[in-house]
């Protein structure tokens, strides 16, 4: 729809679109009130007033900084296998027609298309058959499984637009395979994979569904909010906890959009 | 004396598709060599299969006298300019230029010495600190030119390097290229699909079609003497002339072919030479090209400028040099 | 000008040695063998996936028609089919039909409420405006899915800004009628079926308005006048010719929030009634139950609906605007 252009929309098409996303983001936005009201023992509204003590509540908390200790680590060691997984399986793809080509991209979409209820019941139930308690590598070994698909899509992506003859020319030019992999390949791609490793670091960062089945007795970030939500207990330290969750997965998308704005776009739909 | 590039008997297959079928070739030392045909022909393939990015299916490579199957491309002292030009977008122009001295191990300030003298040769002096992105086409065309010549190679590949270049660019570029393989008396291998291209520029040139080699020879030969229908057509549109017509004229049954501006046209509606009837005429400056039918057989010629014409639907009487009729090898 | 840089020391050789050590040779090998290259590179992924992923899948498969000793409480691995009897009791079938409604009403109103967005963003936003649409949308889809329930729960809240809001309006009453009918009313907002549809809503919009956006980012603006310079009304524009086209993306989204919807177990229990949805019935027949095989069937049921879905959706070509 490209030849729109100049005409604006009529006002009940402007409205609706402004009502839908007022809907889609008052709610963030009011996570920020909550963590300042001086109400303890319920969600009151208006807030009675004011207050920033609940930060300092938090911040001597031990129960939020080893669920947040370990959130961290796991996100990061998933990251990493997502990053070294995603990388082979694009360049992969993207190097050659073979044989079960589409079935490559379907097997690493898979984690994230059915729902996370499927991969973590599976996960459970093979941990059940194979008598492997739960442990930090459980949670890695889910996490690591379904941030794969959002480190392919975005090198993906980008190999798309990246010419093959420069890989040639390399390799004209003298280098071998690693020397071109090293100069050529890896410059190419680096953004989208930190684009992609951003994502995968805030998707595991956040992820509950999976982890509940995966954890045992173990607490990330978002299995202790999970406990709050069931039965609230502390409510002020879970406001600011959930406000410090919005502030820390908002980042890495930020950046991640920013690192690939011209071209490619950040693989949303592989949430 | 040893070939620049020798191919004995060289098939390069994909499957069914025989891109190069059989190929013998030798390329001298210091020769500006083009590969002139179609897009499909093969030509491409030749080139690849020198550079290394492709491997015989059957024959042998030679460059240099030393075997080059089985090398990989980055082992062989061979270097292409690409049709894309293929610049590494996250490098500038000097590291553009630098790079294959960089992986060979050749030092920061030498390497950038030896990459500012190879700019300033293709005439780029000081645009060491651009990004590829900022460049005209034909600037990135000198830069990867110069990328490739920094490496002092062997031979020089050229795939169709002029092909996205405009007309009056392109002109300037074939005579620069010319004069450059003259200075360095680097081998060049120069692939094209552009007859005027080829027999411009190229000492030697090689006509290919259907993964196989039709004639190679000089301009003067592909161009006055084809020695089959093919190459007749391809290369400057002979005319092609069939056996039992050349049999009256040189007495022997073979195909033959005549250059349009050997055909002179008289206004005559009798005598000696050949009766034909003006179809279309179509007015391109220096000359006039007529499109005739003689009896069926469909001819062109080259009216200069200055000579009257005839109109289309005249009748016209043809007339030629008995040894400018080029009987070819090809078999009736 | 000087030549020296570029012309060839007449000595130097045509085809260069193999570099020295490990690499000269590795590297040689893998360009002489391609295949090889192929493999190393699709190993890792594939192992990892294929044992960690598909496997898991498998062992859920296989639990599935394990059974559950009643009296011992010990899993018994034999072959059965009991477990998925099991399924057929009338209050496990309620479980389903009250899942796949939800989902099915979500979907819908998911579909409505995505449309105007993405047809905006399609339509009418350009350059930064664009951009800040895309951002709009993508930044709800990528927040802390925990923290999008723990703020409609605060919303929700019975002394929450919601009933709030409805005071300040003097429409009290009307939330009261709501709330009093019998299904989808309840105490308050937040332990209601009502409630949980909000949720749902919310949380899976995203996951419609992309792929409904892409499939109108490619109807031609022209179609769209065309249709009125035929003396179309915006109504019969709509009909028949956005709506059709838009379809696709519409069914594509759909298997987002159908999917999504019937896999979801937090959003029912946060907010909601104690009766359960499927994720809920799987999540306590593995944990507090302890009956993994019947948990395993529970899964394989959302798994055969999307299977059914996705046929039907691929029949419609939605697959192109994924």
């Amino acid at each position: 729809m490209r030849s729109d252009r100049g005409q604006s929309a009529p006002f009940s098409l402007k409205l609706a679109a402004a009502c839908g996303l007022l809907f889609l983001h008052l709610p963030i936005l009011l996570i920020f009130v909550y963590a300042f009201t001086t109400e303890e023992k319920s969600f009151v509204w208006p807030p009675p007033g004011f207050t920033a003590q609940w930060f300092a509540v938090t911040w001597n908390r031990p129960d939020v900084w080893q669920a947040l200790s370990l959130s961290v680590r796991v996100a990061a060691i998933s990251t990493l296998i997502a990053l070294i997984l995603g990388t082979l399986c694009s360049a992969a793809v993207s190097r050659s027609k073979f044989f079960g080509r589409e079935t490559v991209s379907l097997l690493v979409i898979l984690p994230i298309a059915l729902p996370g209820i499927i991969t973590g019941i599976a996960l459970r139930s093979a941990f059940a058959l194979t008598d492997i308690p739960f442990s930090f590598w459980t949670i890695v070994l889910g996490h690591a499984t379904f941030c794969v698909v959002v480190v392919y899509n975005n090198a993906v992506a980008r190999f798309r637009r990246t010419s093959g003859s420069m890989i040639e020319a390399s390799m004209d030019l003298g280098a071998d395979g690693f020397q071109t992999f090293r100069h050529v390949v890896l410059p190419n791609i680096a953004t989208a994979l930190l684009a992609g490793g951003m994502l995968a670091f805030a998707l595991s960062f956040d992820e509950v569904i999976v982890t509940t089945f995966t954890a045992g007795q173990q607490q990330t970030l978002p299995i202790w909010m999970l406990e709050e939500l069931i039965r609230p207990r502390q409510r002020p330290v879970t406001n600011v906890v959930a406000m410090v969750v919005v502030l820390v997965t908002l980042l890495p998308i930020l950046f991640a959009y920013y690192l690939t704005r011209d071209g490619d776009q950040i693989a949303g739909s592989g949430k | 004396m040893t070939s620049a590039v020798s191919f004995k008997q060289v098939s390069r297959h994909f499957g069914s598709v025989r891109a190069v079928d059989a190929v013998d070739l030798d390329i001298a030392p210091g020769e500006f060599f083009a590969m002139l045909g179609p897009s499909g022909s093969g030509k491409t393939t030749c080139l690849r299969l020198i550079a290394g990015f492709e491997q015989p299916t059957a024959g042998s490579i030679s460059i240099f006298g030393e075997r080059a199957e089985g090398v990989p491309p980055y082992r062989r002292n061979v270097n292409t300019v690409f049709q894309d030009y293929a610049l590494f977008p996250h490098l500038n122009v000097l590291d553009n230029v630098a790079y294959g001295l960089m992986v060979k191990g050749v030092g920061k300030a030498e390497r950038h010495k030896a990459a500012e003298e190879a700019l300033a040769l293709v005439r780029l002096p000081g645009y060491g600190g651009r990004r590829p992105g900022q460049l005209s086409g034909g600037q990135r065309q000198r830069v990867a030119l110069a990328r490739a010549l920094v490496n002092q190679p062997k031979v020089l590949l050229l795939d169709e390097p002029l092909g996205a270049l405009d007309l009056k660019l392109r002109e300037n570029m074939q005579e620069e290229l010319k004069s450059l393989q003259k200075a360095l008396g680097i081998t060049f291998v120069f692939v094209t699909h552009d007859q005027g291209e080829a027999l411009s520029m190229a000492d030697r040139v090689a006509v290919f079609n259907d993964g196989r080699i039709m004639q190679v020879g000089t301009p003067e030969d592909i161009y006055q003497q084809p020695s089959t229908r093919f190459v007749a057509d391809f290369v400057g549109s002979s005319n092609v002339l069939p056996p039992d017509f050349v049999q009256r004229y040189s007495g022997q049954h073979r195909w033959g072919s005549l250059r349009p501006e050997s055909i002179r046209v008289g206004r005559a509606a009798s005598g000696d030479g050949v009766a034909a009837r003006v179809v279309s005429s179509n007015y391109l400056g220096a000359t006039t090209r007529l499109l005739l039918d003689a009896d069926g057989l469909k001819l062109h010629a080259m009216i200069p400028a200055g000579i009257s014409l005839p109109e289309p639907g005249e009748a016209v009487m043809l007339t030629f040099n008995r040894d400018q009729l080029h009987l070819m090898d090809e078999p009736a | 000008m000087s030549l020296d840089a570029v012309v060839p020391r007449p000595a130097a050789p045509a085809v260069l040695p193999r570099s020295g050590g490990l690499r000269g040779v590795l590297s040689d090998l893998l360009w002489r063998r391609p295949g090889l290259l192929l493999l190393l590179m699709l190993a890792p992924p594939l192992l990892w996936l294929g044992i960690v992923y598909v496997g898991s899948l498998f062992a859920l498969l296989l639990q599935s028609f394990f059974s559950i000793d009643e009296f011992s409480g010990l899993i018994n691995r034999q072959f059965t089919l009991k477990t998925y009897g099991d399924l057929f009791q009338a209050t496990n079938l309620d479980i389903i039909l009250r899942t796949v409604t939800m989902a099915a009403l979500v979907t819908l109103a998911s579909a409505v409420i995505a449309f105007p967005i993405a047809y905006y963003a399609a339509r009418y936003a350009r350059g930064r405006w664009k951009a800040l649409f895309y951002l709009g949308i993508m930044l709800p889809l990528w927040s802390s899915y925990l923290v999008k329930v723990y703020a409609w729960k605060l919303i929700l809240a019975k002394e929450g800004i919601l009933t709030w809001l409805f005071d300040k309006l003097h429409l009290s009453w009307l939330l009261d009628a709501w709330l009093s009918l019998p299904i989808v009313g309840g105490n308050s907002l937040s332990v209601s079926f009502t409630g949980t549809f909000i949720v749902f809503v919310y949380v899976w919009l995203p996951f419609m308005i992309l792929p409904v956006q892409a499939a109108l980012e490619r109807v031609p603006g022209n179609l769209v006048e065309a249709s009125s310079d035929l003396g179309a009304s915006p109504g019969q524009t709509f009909r028949n010719v956005l709506f059709p086209l838009a379809l696709p993306g519409i069914v594509a989204g759909s298997i987002f929030t159908f999917s999504l919807t019937l896999g979801d177990y937090i959003i029912p229990q946060i907010i909601g009634t104690s009766r359960l949805f499927i994720g809920q019935a799987v999540y306590a027949q593995q944990g507090t139950a302890g009956n993994i095989p019947l948990a395993a069937a529970f899964t394989v049921v959302p798994i055969v609906i999307m299977g059914f879905y996705l046929w039907g959706a691929k029949r419609m070509g939605a697959f192109d605007a994924l």
